[in-house]
């Protein structure tokens, strides 16, 4: 089927300032990729996962100027003992970066897959991606996988002693990063990888996370502070049976995010729970929008996502729990929730629970309210100044979210930026 | 110490007078309760105090040591000393119960130009006070009041009391709801914190937690105003009559 003329036009724009990365074994999937991409076209605004989010300016043949917010705060997860991959506005730095050795695991850079065949990276590049087209287009995703310049190819085969952590740093006001990366954890193995920055202007990423049974990974990623910046990420998780997979994703700014979730649950009894907490000022829109797939028996998913909001930030949450025929024993939780903090802010919700087995346990809820004037009360009845109680109450609020991250450390260093950023805001 | 002078308190949104023109003195060092049938604005006169929203002063004053009260926010009033046990203590899931008893302590340790309390002298001084109180560890690390029992609400409430150390402390129905066990430990909680420099006033419906905490003064409060004012014997005449006398006789 053609393209409505738009789409076409919208794409075509996109695609005539990109040029395909020649060469090696991706090559094959770019391809794809970009066939894939052509098929479906970069999305409109009637299409019907992006009615709440205007994608103009993650479709924009150029990336909008974000000015760099100045550092005043210590870098996130600066004094943990980690190794660390550095990008510099999409570009890997090398020098800023550890060395990339780490026992138990492999660590190859894409932009040098013309010179290295490696079987189990082109076995997942752009395969992971393109199974999450269906049902549900995600055009941003094809892109990445044809365009991406970089990224980190990374296969855990036993459990390594530091967690790794890409960083990603924006210094040009203009610079439009595209970065792809692959995860394979093999079977009893257990990593931890942290993301962290604001990595560009505009961002588009995508990770494509392959879990072989019993595999366990950590993901925690804080998404920086530049209040200009837009980004559209993509992570697509097949999980196998007994494997599991946590994340947690901290978004304090940004003009506009946009974090997709595709979770596949393909063996018995696999655990996956993707958790968010975002807070927005202003010019924000944040969007996560979120698909589980139980397409194997016992497994159990959760979806929290919590929102804070204020003088005019949006909250999309839109966020699917797929049951497939015979995924019986399911258990699958997913809950929505923003608390607005004026009369301008909103939050627009999509939860949907399509379900083929008839022995399942799935819940989802949905909230958008205001501060309880109850609690509130409550706390200055005990001498909290009315700004030390709403941050406290919001904090609370959060804390559902923030909790689904099981590393104390990590927990309290995402507690402390959110209890900042909300310092900064008291009047 | 608090002095409430013709008070009239209405409702800020419907047009319904509620306190109808309170007069009441509570010296220092005093004891005195307030009994009064449902509905008769007893709560409503608690939170007017303690600053809660909703409410519209009509006419009349209120000061707490020669402090206008009705112009000053809620922490503001907590800060001067006053303290409310709520009727209906309140759940707030997220926060930690330690985490709000020291965030208190300190937010009225600060509001008087006090330096704040160490992590471990806070902690030693809430670990006394609790233990007294029969609250276990378990208790203060839940979230505030989540999942308590309504006896335990109206303890963590006398513990909050007792870590705040306020000068004028209103306790409404503090009782209701104990068990003769619990309700011993309360009115112990609160002797403990009988002070020449400290008022109290309590509400309650029944004698009982009035045998333990020996009232000064009685007062009886029916439809938005004090009707009747006596010594420990009127708690007893209400306990045994009901309200129907002394109504009937002030009426
Ligand atoms: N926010 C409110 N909205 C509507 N009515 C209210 C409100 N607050 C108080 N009232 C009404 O004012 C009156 C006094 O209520 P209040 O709670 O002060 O009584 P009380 O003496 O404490 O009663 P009780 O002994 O049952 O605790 C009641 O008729 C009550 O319904
Ligand atoms: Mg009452």
């Amino acid at each position: 089927m053609a393209l409505p003329q738009p789409k076409l036009a919208a794409t075509e724009a996109r695609l005539a300032g990109l040029s395909l990365p020649q060469g090696g074994w991706a090559e094959p999937a770019r391809r794809d990729a970009l066939a894939r991409l052509q098929a479906m076209g970069l999305p409109a605004r009637r299409d019907e996962y992006w009615r709440f989010t205007r994608p103009d300016a993650l479709n924009a043949p150029d990336a909008a100027e974000a000015a760099v917010l100045e550092a005043d705060e210590a870098p996130i997860f600066g004094t943990l003992d980690r190794l660390c991959l550095v990008f510099v506005d999409g570009v890997f730095d090398a020098e800023a970066s550890d060395d990339p050795a780490l026992d138990g695991v492999q660590i190859d850079r894409l932009a040098n897959a013309r010179d290295t065949d490696l079987h189990w990276a082109r076995d997942i590049y752009g395969v992971l991606e393109q199974r999450g087209q269906t049902p549900v287009a995600r055009p941003f995703a094809a892109l990445n996988t044809a365009f991406a310049t970089d990224g980190m190819l990374i296969r855990v085969t036993r459990t390594p002693v530091r967690p790794i952590h890409l960083v990603y740093l924006h210094r040009d006001r203009g610079s439009d990063a595209i970065l792809h990366h692959v995860v394979r954890v093999e079977a009893g193995a257990s990593a931890t990888i942290i993301e962290s920055g604001p990595a560009a202007a505009r961002f588009n990423k995508c990770v494509e996370i392959d879990l072989a049974d019993t595999a366990k990974l950590h993901h925690i990623r804080a998404q920086g502070r530049d209040h200009e910046r837009s980004a559209v990420t993509h992570m697509f998780t097949r999980l196998g049976s007994e494997s599991v997979f946590k994340s947690f994703t901290l978004t304090m700014n940004g003009r506009l995010t946009r974090n997709e979730m595709v979770v596949e649950l393909t063996g018995d009894d696999a655990i996956a729970h993707v958790a968010g907490a975002c807070v927005g000022d202003g010019d924000f829109l944040h969007d996560d929008t979120v698909f589980v797939t139980h397409d194997a028996v016992g497994c159990e998913s959760r979806q929290v996502f919590k929102k804070v909001l204020r003088n005019g930030a949006t909250g999309v949450f839109q966020g699917k729990i797929l049951v497939k025929a015979g995924a019986q024993k399911t258990d699958g939780y997913q809950i929505s929730q923003s608390l607005l903090l004026d009369d301008d802010s909103q939050f627009l919700a999509k939860p949907e629970l399509e379900i083929y087995a008839d022995d399942v346990a799935c819940s989802h809820g949905s909230t958008s309210g205001a501060i309880d004037e109850t609690a509130l009360f409550y706390l200055r009845a005990r001498g909290v100044t009315r700004a030390e109680a709403t941050d406290l109450l919001t904090l609370a609020f959060l804390a559902e979210a923030v909790d689904e991250i099981e590393d104390e450390t990590l927990r309290s260093e995402i507690v402390s930026r959110l209890d900042a950023w909300l310092v900064r805001r008291r009047s | 110490m608090l002095e409430i002078k013709n008070l009239h308190v209405k409702l800020e949104e419907e047009n319904k007078q509620i306190l109808k023109g309170v007069n009441l003195t509570v010296e220092a060092g005093k004891v005195h309760a307030i009994m009064g049938p449902n509905g008769s604005g007893k709560s409503t006169l608690s939170y007017v105090l303690a600053g809660r929203g909703g409410y519209e002063v009509t006419d009349g004053s209120a000061t707490l040591g020669g402090e206008d009260l009705l112009a000053l926010e809620p922490e503001e009033r907590a800060a001067l000393g006053l303290f409310l046990a709520f009727q209906y203590p309140v759940e707030i899931p997220g926060v930690g119960n330690m985490t709000f008893l020291r965030t208190a302590v300190n937010a009225q340790r600060k509001a008087r130009g006090e330096a704040e309390l160490s992590a471990a002298d806070f902690l030693k001084l809430v670990r006394e006070k609790a233990k007294s109180l029969q609250i276990d560890a378990e208790m203060l690390k839940r979230p505030v009041n989540v999942g308590f029992s309504g006896g335990e609400k109206k303890r963590n409430e006398i513990l909050q009391m007792a870590m705040l150390e306020p000068k004028m402390c209103i306790l409404d129905e503090t009782d209701s709801g104990l068990d003769v066990d619990a309700m011993k430990l309360v009115a112990d909680g609160v002797n403990a914190l009988r002070d020449k420099g400290r008022g109290f006033l309590v509400i309650t419906h029944y004698q009982r937690l009035l045998d333990h905490i020996r009232p000064d003064v009685v007062h009886i409060m029916a439809d938005g105003r004090i009707v009747k004012t006596g010594g420990p014997e009127l708690a007893l005449v209400v306990e045994q009559n009901g309200y129907a006398d002394i109504l009937a006789e002030v009426a």
